[in-house]
């Protein structure tokens, strides 16, 4: 029989945040070592401190930060939760430079009044997309906030990885001529969390493609020579619509697209068809948007393709020389229209 | 104005309503306004009401009727 | 998407194109307006006027509820709501209208109003029996499409007898809008209208059916063809408008028989009449008061009626000086044409109806065609 530990055990079913557990005493210290240190389990966390020492980088490497806050509602949905999708969100953006994810830091921001059996369905679905991406979390911070003040849970994951020196991919680097690749279907993110919104529900069976990108982007860069990819970029938030034209404007080019290339599934045309939107401006988190060299296009193509999370993958257009930087668009008609920023946030409309 | 959708009555529920499928999408909507429809009829819906029937032989058609405009070319 | 997607078949359109180019008479020139916003949107998003000969030219017309809802109408809701506290029900599109004050039913939520976007009234309806104790009201815009849901849920409302339920009905006819459109000053002026045909709403012609539009054709010995809502729909509907315009006909012609009858929908027409009757005037923003253009609830639903119930005084607010949404929307001016057009006036900053909603003429052609405008060098 073990020691007694002279601490109440957390209760998951029933407890809830509270003021005290963001104050930095024992209650604090106990959800930290039972729920997140039990989660994430690694020597890093381990060595109990407030940093974590980390082994220094092999020769030739560079290293890459890239941080992202969370603040999705609601924060469960269907195919993750605000937690999975912290992991995934950082992994890939750091994924897009073409660099390799080493480690990860999580900072909760907890409001009084959370429901901790939540918090902990949360940080178990996070640590274990930590697993299966081998990206530990190795440091974190919790704070609380008085009731009111926050909405559940706010997660900001930062992620540090290392690429290779020389290679440059970015949005600044697409070049007239380059072929604009797409690893996979658009639009399931944004729809799966739509369906749950109590002011549309809908049925549908639309999961969010939320998945970490990183063996996808090894794979491919493995498939062609150094230097044919020049930008890779996950079309969150704006959608497909606003990538292409952050990297059009980055990198002073135009594009032109072929509607009927891009693949979109069944039931997210129909789910966008019904709220009036457009699939081209609905957030995805497990996609990625590739701008390769001409002459590598067919082989990036191939390599996606062979990848679990590319089956789908397609060569949705091309990239112009347009001072303009307009991103236009070829339609399924046979029409030309340009395909814009978004404007303010895409509201579901009657008309 | 006008954003309306075919969609097919899969169930039909007692106080006036049913469950129709557009392109996969499950939805109840209100069938107040088309007291004839059947599971099985295709409706047209705007703002979760069906406000008419979708004539299934008359889409035909129609459909019939731009092929042939495209096999008699000028 | 079944009868959908089939009506949006690259292949065929290429063929009524084709079919278009060869009917149409190179010696002039043919101008249609498709009354509904949902027409507009349709074109732009397919690039359909790419597919018609140069000759034909599409002008937008006033069919967007949205793009018409005066700005003192929304003042209305905001003042309910951030004033008067009460839950303010809407659909999406009209939440990012601007209004006066530099406020929004958008803004007016950040600043603590509790506005919420409802995809149908039935659902403002079930905000009302989950919140007793708030009043709850439902902002109702729309044309003939859109009435009918409305008046089903005031009915629902009375018979249930929701006590903290009410509407602000802001309905609009599109009959009244089509003939205000044909009697513009222009026409006075020039003794004749620049336009040569209408394309006839879609949806709202299922509930009202085609009949009422034969009195313009008539009157005004104009063709109208009503059209589906896809842009196979829409080319064949140009199509039959080209060869009514080429043998001197004015007729009505129903192009979306899959949907639309004669006489509309009985039942939605019936409910329409038992909730609501006719205003002597409203005021529609770009086009200035228009008689017997809207709807008004009956006295005998006064209590639903949110603007006897809160007595609400409406304000006419106007547009800035130099905006041209009326010519705009009455089909005599191009979005091209006013000065304040990408400039000052963007879908993000809109200064009038033409650019509020993304049916507008304004709003249309920025996002879809402004590229036409600008010489683009792509290779």
């Amino acid at each position: 029989m073990s020691k007694a530990s002279y601490l109440r055990p957390i209760d998951f079913r029933h407890g809830v945040v509270d003021m005290n557990h963001g104050a930095g005493g024992r209650v604090g210290a106990q959800l930290v070592q039972e729920l997140f240190g039990r989660a994430f389990d690694n020597d890093y966390l381990r060595q109990g401190n407030d940093a974590a020492l980390l082994p220094p980088l092999p020769a030739g490497y560079r290293l890459v930060m890239a941080t992202d806050a969370h603040v999705i509602s609601p924060l469960f949905f269907p195919g993750g939760d605000i937690g999975s999708l912290s992991v995934h969100g950082t992994v890939n953006d750091v994924a897009m430079l073409g660099a390799a994810p080493l480690y990860l830091s999580a900072s909760f921001v907890l409001e009084e009044g959370f429901p901790l059996g939540d918090l902990q369905r949360i940080v178990v679905s996070m640590a274990r997309a930590s697993r299966d991406c081998a990206v530990p979390v190795v440091t974190g911070d919790t704070k609380v906030v008085e009731r009111g003040k926050g909405d559940g849970v706010f997660i900001s994951t930062t992620g540090v990885g290392m690429v290779p020196l020389g290679r440059s991919i970015g949005g600044a680097c697409a070049l007239p001529g380059d072929i604009v690749l797409l690893s996979g279907s658009i639009g399931e993110h944004g729809v799966a969390v739509l369906s749950q919104r109590a002011s549309l529900q809908f049925g549908t069976a639309i999961v969010s493609d939320s998945a970490a990108l990183h063996t996808l982007v090894a794979a491919l860069l493995a498939a062609v020579p150094e230097g044919s990819v020049h930008v890779l970029r996950d079309p969150t938030r704006g959608g497909l619509a606003t990538t292409l034209n952050e990297i059009a404007q980055q990198s002073g080019v135009g594009m032109v697209l072929e509607e009927s290339a891009i693949p979109v599934l069944p039931e997210v045309a129909g789910a966008c068809e019904m709220l009036g939107l457009d699939p081209l401006y609905i957030a995805n988190e497990g996609k990625m948007v590739v701008v390769v060299a001409p002459v590598a296009a067919p082989a990036a193509l191939q390599a996606l393709r062979a990848h679990p999370l590319g089956l789908r993958a397609a060569q949705i257009g091309v990239v112009t020389k347009d001072t303009r930087r307009f991103v236009q668009m070829t339609t399924g008609l046979g029409g030309r229209r340009v395909v814009d920023w978004l404007s303010g946030e895409p509201l579901p409309r009657i008309c | 104005m006008c954003l309306a959708l075919p969609a097919r009555m899969v169930e039909r529920c007692g106080d006036e309503t049913a469950v129709v499928d557009m392109g996969g999408v499950r939805k109840r909507i209100s069938v107040a306004l088309v007291p004839e429809a059947e599971v099985g009829d295709y409706v047209i819906v705007h703002v979760g009401h069906a406000i008419g029937m979708l004539d299934e032989a008359e889409a035909q058609a129609s459909l019939a009727l731009f092929a042939e405009m495209a096999a008699s070319r000028p | 998407m079944k009868y959908v997607d089939e009506f949006r078949d690259g292949a065929l359109a290429r063929n009524l194109s084709e079919r278009l180019h060869a009917e149409v008479d190179p010696a002039r020139s043919y101008q249609f307006m498709e009354f509904c916003g949902g027409h507009t949107h349709a074109l732009a998003r397919h690039g359909v006027v790419d597919l018609l000969p140069a000759n034909v030219r599409m002008v937008h017309g006033p069919g967007c509820p949205v793009c018409v809802l005066p700005i003192g109408r929304i003042d209305m809701a905001i003042r309910l709501a951030l004033g008067q506290g009460v839950v303010l029900c809407t659909y999406g599109d009209v939440m990012r209208v601007p209004a006066s004050g530099g406020l929004s039913l958008l803004r007016a939520k950040a600043r603590g109003a509790d506005v919420r976007m409802v995809y149908s009234p039935a659902d403002a309806l079930q905000v009302a029996r989950d919140l007793p104790q708030r009043e709850v009201v439902f902002l109702a815009i729309g044309f003939e499409t859109t009435t009918p849901p409305t008046a089903l849920v005031l009915r629902q409302a009375a018979s249930e007898a929701i006590g903290n339920f009410s509407v602000l009905c802001c309905h609009v006819l599109t009959p009244s809008a089509i003939t205000h459109v044909l009697q513009s000053p222009e026409v006075a002026q020039y003794g004749t209208l620049p336009l040569d045909g209408f394309v006839g709403p879609a949806h709202v012609s299922i509930v009202i059916g085609s009949a009422p539009y034969e009195p313009f054709a008539r009157a005004w010995r104009k063709p109208v063809v009503i059209s589906g809502f896809e842009p196979l729909d829409m080319m064949q509907s140009i199509l039959m408008l080209v060869r009514q315009v080429n043998t001197g006909r004015a007729e009505v012609e129903n192009q979306f028989t899959r949907a639309v009858s004669r006489g509309g929908n009985r039942a939605a027409q019936a409910v329409m009449d038992a909730v609501f009757e006719v205003r002597e005037s409203f005021e529609w923003r770009g086009l200035g008061e228009v008689a017997h253009s809207a709807l008004r609830i009956r006295p005998s639903f006064a209590a639903l009626d949110a603007e006897r119930r809160h007595g609400l005084q409406y304000q006419a607010v106007p547009d800035h000086k130099q905006c041209e949404c009326g010519a705009i929307l009455r089909g005599v001016r191009q979005p091209t044409d006013c000065k304040l057009f990408g400039t000052v006036c963007t879908p993000e900053n809109p200064m009038g109806s033409c650019m509020v909603s993304s049916e507008g003429s304004c709003a249309a052609h920025y996002t879809y065609g402004r590229w036409r405008d600008i010489p683009v060098l792509a290779q």
